[in-house]
């Protein structure tokens, strides 16, 4: 008897976690957009707050639309489960709240997405959790800086906007010798392109606002459960560990094993902090999510045609993508990333800041705006925008110029992105030349 | 709660109560490989209905230290040592596939002990297939994969969880790599060579309950037709849709299908 092949990464994006629906037969996921749920008798009602049975009470708590989106993710990923948040910054927010408390501390890499590092840099802090930035790139700069308090290891599978490729083997065996979870944030390369489970992360985040919906439409956030961390043989995680007055003493690990984690975060933080998805959102990101690997091929696709042009331009000072000869992290992106290290990377243009104002308002069909993992293709300069609260230092420790571009390739023909780079080299080269007469 | 049986501690799922001696008890026994986890939402349902619950985890599973036990007959001997050191007198028992028929056993040999069988995804014999004992008997993540597959019906490889966000091939993974190596394949040896299930199951005087689910590949309704008729008038629940692991597929049913018994 040989074991039937799990279904693959296309099937579950658009099977997992959904049944036709047993009172309609609808096909498609439909929006339960109900915020609470009729009991059949008081028993039945009891047993749902007493998590006796499966079922939904409260849209902040757990929803049906939300639970495929929920479900379907965990599959991608191969977790256990996970829960649909607000946005990515709640999931970041509910994983920490759920896993610490006053007095922790956080080892965090230093290339990160802004949103992320004005959390960790300055808003934590006003709750007594601290948080040391290293180098992505160094694992051990990663376990020099742990400390008796500390509660968790934070990274992004490839850093923002430099794609500073992590080494999650070797962090999360960093992590692990000091009894700490690695939660890893997979929003530019989605379970498409890397399942960081596999490579020993503990946590996943999702901003579901980007490659997952595709189509920039929402904001969301998925946190993913791996299920592995054994919380009781760390013993620094009682809020896992022992008795939770919040609920008649439950003790997570005890009674959820495998799953503690993930089921804490549902019943406090999302009860508590109640940054929850709504059910027309998970919808929205459902239908995205349905041809996740088809638009990640051919967004990598197009990537790497963007990148093979402008590496070849003389304007070009600069191009970070880790496929390419020479990028420090050129041998691990073989590794963890074959099929492709992602649709979102930065390059420096000559002129510096001057150049790339120039650049970016040439453009044409490249939308200049804060986001990224659209299926349109989208353009920033993040000096002035995403990383703008970040002094010279804290930008250049995340591999950010005053003139670095950041581009997210979208899924247009190529030939006719090409067309509109070449409207904005031929704008910051002349900004360029100017510089270089002027005495 | 923890008890000392043979020198190996021992620990029982009480819902964070004492065992009440003016209350009725039940015992929940997981399948191999598994831990107590797979009844906690029964388990908190009786807790809550005035029972002691008692959801073991077996010798050398989940928090139980120890070797794990290598028969059928030799895991019901140690179940009645256990209700021995809660003084538990008698009790209705429940199982699930590999916890069966434990609960067959101990309720057949220990009579005046049990005053229910509920047996949850079960069949007897139940034979294990090489292919399955070999990946268990090397350790190889293949007996998992096996194990987690079929355990499913076909619909819930893609999941549908009555639980938000729980992902069932994930958790049942994530159990079975949890397991102590080796007691997978003595769990799995065990079922496999338990031959004298229906003779026990001729000898049961107390009420009986067999709760199948209706897409199990691993214990098929079609199978269980012998068992059936060796119990004396056994009340018998299929879950429409279920597979083999009925805990996570329909706990809401099985719930249902318990107060039948319970």
């Amino acid at each position: 008897m040989a074991a039937p092949d799990y279904p693959g990464l296309d099937t579950l994006a658009l099977h997992a976690g959904s049944q036709p629906d047993p009172a309609t037969g609808a096909r498609a996921t439909p929006i339960y957009q109900s915020a609470s749920f009729c009991f059949p008798d008081s028993d039945y009602a009891a047993s749902l707050f007493n998590i006796e049975r499966a079922g939904h009470v409260y849209s902040r708590l757990s929803n049906p639309t939300n639970a495929v989106l929920e479900e379907r993710i965990a599959a991608l990923e191969d977790g256990v489960g996970a829960i649909a948040t607000a946005s990515g910054q709640a999931a970041l927010t509910l994983a920490i709240m759920t896993l610490m408390g006053a007095g922790s501390h956080i080892v965090a890499a230093a290339a990160l997405y802004g949103g992320s590092h004005n959390l960790l840099a300055y808003t934590l802090p006003r709750l007594g959790i601290e948080t040391t930035f290293v180098d992505a790139r160094d694992p051990q700069a990663f376990a020099a800086a742990i400390q008796d308090n500390t509660r968790m290891v934070f990274a992004e599978t490839v850093g923002n906007p430099g794609l500073d490729v992590l080494n999650i083997p070797e962090v999360a065996a960093v992590a692990h010798q000091a009894g700490l979870p690695l939660m890893v944030d997979s929003t530019f390369t989605t379970p498409y392109l890397i399942k960081p489970f596999e490579h020993g992360a503990d946590i996943i985040m999702h901003s579901a606002t980007k490659f997952l919906s595709g189509h920039g439409i929402v904001i969301g956030g998925l946190l993913v459960d791996g299920g592995r961390f054994d919380w009781d043989a760390s013993g620094k995680f009682p809020t896992l560990t022992e008795p939770y007055a919040g609920f008649h003493n439950l003790v997570f690990s005890e009674e959820f094993g495998p799953a503690a984690f993930i089921q804490r975060a549902r019943k406090e933080g999302l009860r508590d902090f109640g940054a929850c998805m709504s059910p027309t959102t998970a919808f929205h990101i459902l239908q995205g999510v349905e041809t996740l690997g088809i638009r990640m091929h051919r967004h990598v696709e197009n990537t790497r045609g963007v990148v093979e042009y402008l590496s070849q331009q003389e304007q070009v000072s600069r191009v970070g993508y880790p496929e390419l000869p020479g990028h420090p992290d050129q041998p691990l992106a073989t590794t963890l990333l074959p099929k492709g290290c992602g649709a979102v990377f930065s390059f420096d243009l000559v002129g510096g800041r001057e150049a790339g104002i120039a650049f970016v308002d040439a453009l044409n069909l490249f939308s200049h705006l804060a986001n990224v993992g659209d299926a349109k293709s989208l353009v920033i300069h993040p000096a002035s925008t995403t990383h703008h609260r970040m002094d010279a230092a804290a930008l250049a420790a995340g591999g950010i110029g005053e003139g670095t571009i950041r581009l997210s390739i979208g899924l247009e023909d190529p030939k006719d992105l090409i067309a509109d780079l070449k409207q904005g080299l031929r704008a910051a080269g002349k900004v360029a030349a100017k510089q270089s007469v002027t005495p | 709660m923890k008890v000392t049986i043979d020198d190996n501690s021992v620990y029982c799922y009480t819902n964070s109560r004492d065992i009440d001696s003016d209350k009725p008890s039940i015992v929940f026994i997981h399948g191999s490989g598994m831990d107590h986890t797979v009844w906690t939402l029964a388990a908190r349902h009786f807790a809550r209905h005035g029972n002691n619950v008692i959801a073991v985890d077996l010798p050398g599973h989940g928090r139980s230290s120890g070797a794990p036990l290598q028969s059928v007959p030799a895991m019901a001997d140690w179940l009645e040592k256990v209700l021995n050191a809660l003084k538990v007198d008698v009790t209705a028992v429940v199982g699930h596939s590999l916890g069966s028929l434990i609960a067959l056993d101990f309720s057949a040999r220990y009579a005046s002990r049990a005053r229910a069988l509920v047996m949850v995804g079960t069949i007897v014999p139940m034979p294990v297939s090489g292919a399955i004992l070999d990946a268990c008997k090397s350790n190889d993540h293949a007996a998992y994969d096996m194990l987690t597959q079929y355990g499913l019906s076909k619909r819930h490889q893609y999941g549908g969880n009555r639980s938000s966000g729980i992902w069932m091939v994930g958790s049942a993974l994530r159990l079975y790599e949890r397991s102590q190596p080796g007691a997978l394949y003595y769990d799995m040896n065990a079922c496999n060579e338990y031959q004298s299930g229906l003779e026990r199951a001729s000898a049961v005087k107390c009420p009986v309950l067999m709760v199948l689910g209706s897409e199990d590949r691993l214990t098929p309704v079609r199978g269980t037709g012998p068992l059936q008729e060796a119990f004396h008038q056994p009340e018998v629940s299929v879950l429409q849709g279920a597979g083999h692991t009925l805990m996570m597929e329909a706990p809401n049913a099985l719930l249902d299908a318990l107060h039948r018994a319970l």
